[in-house]
């Protein structure tokens, strides 16, 4: 569980997790956002199902692969949020694409 | 006291060992890395017979009757799975020419190559693009995992007191009375009666030695693997008109070669990738599996290994010196045949004949163009 | 900043302090220059979001962090060009460089290369690290860094080394709680160390770092001598179980576990590209073998900063300065007398960055047990092979990582060893009983990062194109 500092500065971003709406700070990656909004899990794993968080924040572990706009398997620490982007936790194996 | 000395624990090696290790051979393996270092480890693991040259057919439909029991043979069952190898026809002009293929292995007698149409390629392979019109099919191919294969025989041999001396590189091979001595890069001898040379992107090496010089060209086939995705195919699939070779693995991963190659610096066990012809390979596939539009390449690698001008190996006795054999020269589509060769080594060494065509096959086949280079 | 032609004379790979400061003097000196970083601003991890940072109270973080604006303003006047976003998959012999960026992959070819890949946090195999809220203590400082995040609820830290106190020691200042630190050094590094302590007694950090310890150490319970350290949780962390010494095992409750054991060389594009390597016994890492200017075993290939060795943020401006040098003589731009005449100011200052760094090694060398984990523990994250496969591999005649890898999948995931290699290392070293170096590393290929099937699809080969996706 992480939390911002109070005086952090910096413009809000907003964006979604899921559909759901959430705030970001200009600037965040997409890992360092969903920390601040209190997401435990961003993906599971599909090998075992297990469930995983950013690790490392600095693209080396790739325990912290999300979809992106419907991109799957992105390396949420490598992106910075923009306003209007639908990131979503994924579950095993991302669907291939349709 | 060593019967038979092999040079080289790929799979051909290990197998060769394996089937003498069962007849009670003494045999030694020489292995200048470890077994399945190079090719054997790394390749596609393609178990196939289909679109064989006419000449390795026999061959192959006798492995594939030992891949389909593989566990009974070396313990393991290599994780070998038979759900059919396809070559996709992208044209009428291709599909064509898989039905002239087809009818040629029916006249001589052999019936796992199949033509089929577009409605049964499409209930083979759902996620085939529709442009394509058909497929040549063997049905009882398949795939296997190369390094746990070649392990498995090296496993199994060695069980049997087969002995493999790895990082054992072969430098010098002479005769010592009536045995072979092989000295190693690292100031060691072997010597036994039989040598069998298993070396495949070094056995012209061994061959020169033997005073029968072979035009071996060293190649490095290049494959990719693509992050684990759902499953969505389960045979081989391959083209009739461009290079592939595409599958994917029972955990999501999907494969993908053909036959591009790298470049091979073997003296330094070394390959480089070239990504552009790689690139060609990422087209084919958009163009046929528009499913896989949006997968992501983990890795990349290339196996370093032996190609024939003629695209066949060389497999049997030298044509210069009693005692001596080869099983080399893969040309990039050795793996099926491993199981096989192992036997017709075994039978050579120990019976000195075998029941299957190999004539093909025979080194001296280069002898006039050896001596021309 | 100038655009320039495709056709660089250097290419830098990584904007830390290594190579900024590079890409700074060979672009000064005349080289067209190109720097090619993941992050979207420069300074690295260690100087991370330098330039725009979030964090208000500049005391947070500390001077030293602060340092990193004063490399970032001469090289953005140096004329070298900037490249941000921008991964790096494949370095080859031939010096052309594979690149992806903004959903497009390149091929660019260059005379010279210096990899400034710098250093990740060395893998900490313990039971229970894969659980969501476990992670890296440099992972935890890049949130502060770049995200002005610090963990909320309670909150344990453990492991060895000075990244581990620094971290503790800005939470304390951004007014964070921190419930325990677990201080993982072996009890025998410290009388290891003091034989290097004369060098110590003369480094630069010593006052600094002495400070902040104690700063520390006075704030927070500091619990010593920690071993069998456990994260325990279904689905999330809930708790850390721990033995103190001997003792019987302890447990903290907890939301937040950050471990650190120190960093090591990201070696992953050396390592493929072909550099040589090798072991360092002191460091416990494989490091990509160098000459004093930073060059490889790779002609036309040099490694500058943490990426050729660990040691620190200092040395490796200096570092990158080195090898900037190196490729300027090499390229015909400086004869070997004023190389050498510029470089004996960089080499003093390197020398006295160094200083020291014997006894941190020493002191902060992670134990054995945290090294070689126990059967249960995960040591490959990406596939989940744990530290027991591993062993049973070895007893059926695995001799290496890469028979390994092929065996068990381990190292075969995403982050191509980047997470398990020097644990699978020194497992099967320990179960063979011979050495790390014996043993050996993954061979690892292009591409290091993972490309798309379209970015690959799309690999243009003429200058043109080429040109077209590095100036849009």
């Amino acid at each position: 569980m992480f939390q911002r500092l109070p005086d952090a500065a910096g413009e809000r971003v907003s964006f979604t997790i899921d559909g759901r709406v959430a705030e970001a700070l200009a600037g965040d990656t997409v890992a360092a956002a969903l920390m601040a909004n209190g997401v435990v899990a961003c993906r599971t794993t599909p090998v075992s199902g297990a469930p995983r968080a950013p690790f490392c924040m600095m693209g080396v572990c790739f325990d912290c692969l999300v979809t992106i706009d419907d991109v799957g398997n992105r390396q949420g620490c490598q992106v910075t949020v923009r306003p209007g982007m639908r990131v979503e936790t994924q579950k095993g194996a991302r669907e291939a694409a349709r | 006291m060593t019967d038979v000395l092999v040079i080289g624990g790929g799979l051909h090696g290990c197998s060769a060992a394996l089937h003498l290790a069962m007849r009670g051979v003494s045999v030694r393996v020489l292995e200048k890395d470890h077994a399945g270092r190079h090719a054997s480890g790394v390749n596609a693991g393609g178990v196939r017979q289909l679109g064989r040259h006419l000449a390795e057919v026999p061959l192959s439909v006798a492995s594939m009757a030992i891949w389909h029991r593989i566990a009974e043979l070396v313990d393991d069952d290599c994780g070998f799975e038979s759900h059919g190898q396809i070559r996709v026809a992208e044209t009428e002009e291709e599909l064509a020419a898989c039905r002239a293929r087809s009818d040629q292995l029916t006249a001589l007698g052999f019936t796992h190559e199949e033509v089929v149409d577009r409605a049964e390629l499409r209930r083979l392979v759902p996620a085939i693009s529709g442009h394509c019109v058909g497929a040549l099919v063997s049905r009882r191919d398949g795939a296997a995992i190369p390094y746990r294969t070649t392990f498995a025989f090296r496993r199994k041999a060695a069980s049997l007191g087969a002995r493999f001396e790895e990082g054992a590189a072969a430098v010098r091979v002479a005769r010592a009375g009536r045995n072979w001595c092989v000295e190693t890069a690292d100031d060691r001898r072997f010597e036994a009666p039989v040598l069998l040379n298993c070396a495949g992107a070094w056995a012209d090496r061994i061959a020169a030695q033997l005073g029968e010089p072979v035009p071996l060209e060293v190649i490095a086939p290049m494959l990719m693997i693509t992050h684990r995705v759902p499953p969505f195919l389960k045979p081989v699939v391959g083209a009739t008109g461009r290079t592939l070779s595409f599958k994917q693995f029972p955990n999501g991963t999907v494969l993908i070669g053909g036959g591009m190659r790298g470049r091979a610096a073997h003296d330094e066990n070394r390959t480089e990738l070239d990504f552009a012809k790689l690139a060609i390979n990422a087209r084919t596939v958009w163009d046929l599996f528009p499913i896989m539009r949006d997968a992501t390449i983990n890795r990349a690698w290339a196996g370093i290994e032996a190609r024939m001008p003629d695209d066949i190996p060389v497999i049997g006795p030298s044509g210069t010196e009693e005692g001596a054999f080869h099983a080399f020269g893969f040309s990039a589509h050795g793996f099926q045949l491993g199981p096989v060769v192992g036997r017709i080594l075994a039978d050579l060494v120990t019976a000195g004949r075998t029941d299957l065509p190999i004539d093909s096959f025979d080194i001296r086949r280069f002898r006039q163009s050896a001596a021309a280079a | 900043m100038t655009e320039m032609t495709t056709r660089y004379d250097l290419a830098v790979i990584g904007a830390g302090p290594a190579g900024l400061a590079a890409a700074t003097l060979a672009a000064e000196r005349g080289l067209t220059t190109v720097l090619l970083d993941e992050q979207p601003v420069p300074g690295g991890q260690i100087y991370r979001s330098v330039t725009r940072n979030p964090v208000r109270n500049p005391g947070i973080l500390g001077g030293d962090y602060w340092h990193g604006a004063d490399l970032v303003g001469p090289f953005r006047d140096s004329g070298a060009a900037y490249r941000p976003g921008t991964t790096v998959w494949s370095v080859s012999r031939a010096l052309e460089i594979g690149l992806s960026r903004d959903g497009a992959a390149r091929i660019l070819p260059v005379k010279h290369i210096i990899l400034a890949t710098g250093a990740l946090e060395r893998p900490f195999p313990i039971p229970g690290w894969t659980l969501p809220g476990v992670m890296g203590a440099g992972a935890a400082q890049i949130l502060l860094k770049s995200s002005a995040l610090v963990p909320s609820g309670r909150l344990v830290m453990a492991g060895t080394g000075p990244l581990l106190w620094l971290l503790a020691w800005q939470y304390l200042r951004a007014g964070a709680r921190i419930d325990a630190i677990l201080d993982t050094t072996p009890g025998g590094n410290w009388r290891a160390a003091l034989r290097h302590m004369p060098g110590f007694l003369r480094s630069p950090y010593l006052g600094k770092g002495a400070a902040l310890l104690l700063d520390v150490r006075r704030k927070v319970k500091v619990i010593g001598n920690v071993t069998d350290l456990r994260a325990v949780g279904d689905g999330a962390l809930r708790s850390v179980a721990f033995r103190q010494g001997g003792g019987p095992e302890r447990s903290l409750p907890a939301d937040t576990l950050l471990l650190h054991q120190g960093v090591i060389p990201n070696i992953n594009l050396a390592n493929a590209t072909g550099c040589g390597q090798h072991w360092d016994e002191i460091q416990r890492c494989w490091v990509p073998t160098v000459d004093e200017w930073g060059a490889s075993s790779v002609e036309g290939v040099s490694i500058a900063g943490d990426g050729a060795g660990i040691a620190g943020a200092v040395a490796a401006e200096h570092r990158g300065r080195l090898a900037a040098l190196g490729a300027l003589h090499r390229l015909g731009a400086i004869g070997p007398e004023e190389r050498d005449r510029e470089a004996a100011t960089h080499r003093a200052a390197l020398a006295e960055a160094q200083r020291g760094r014997m006894f941190l090694d020493t002191l902060y060398q992670p134990g054995p047990d945290f090294r070689v984990p126990k059967d249960d523990t995960i040591v490959c994250r990406c596939e989940e092979v744990t530290a027991g496969q591993v062993r049973d591999a070895v007893r059926l005649g695995v001799g290496g990582p890469n028979q390994a890898k092929s065996f068990l999948r381990c190292g075969m995931g995403p982050c191509q060893g980047r997470l398990c290699g020097p644990t699978v290392t020194e497992v099967i070293a320990d179960a063979r009983g011979v050495s790390p170096a014996e043993v050996g590393y993954y061979r690892l290929r292009p591409p290091v990062k993972p490309i798309t099937l379209a970015e690959l699809a799309s690999l243009p080969k003429s200058e043109d194109e080429i040109h077209a996706v590095l100036h849009p």
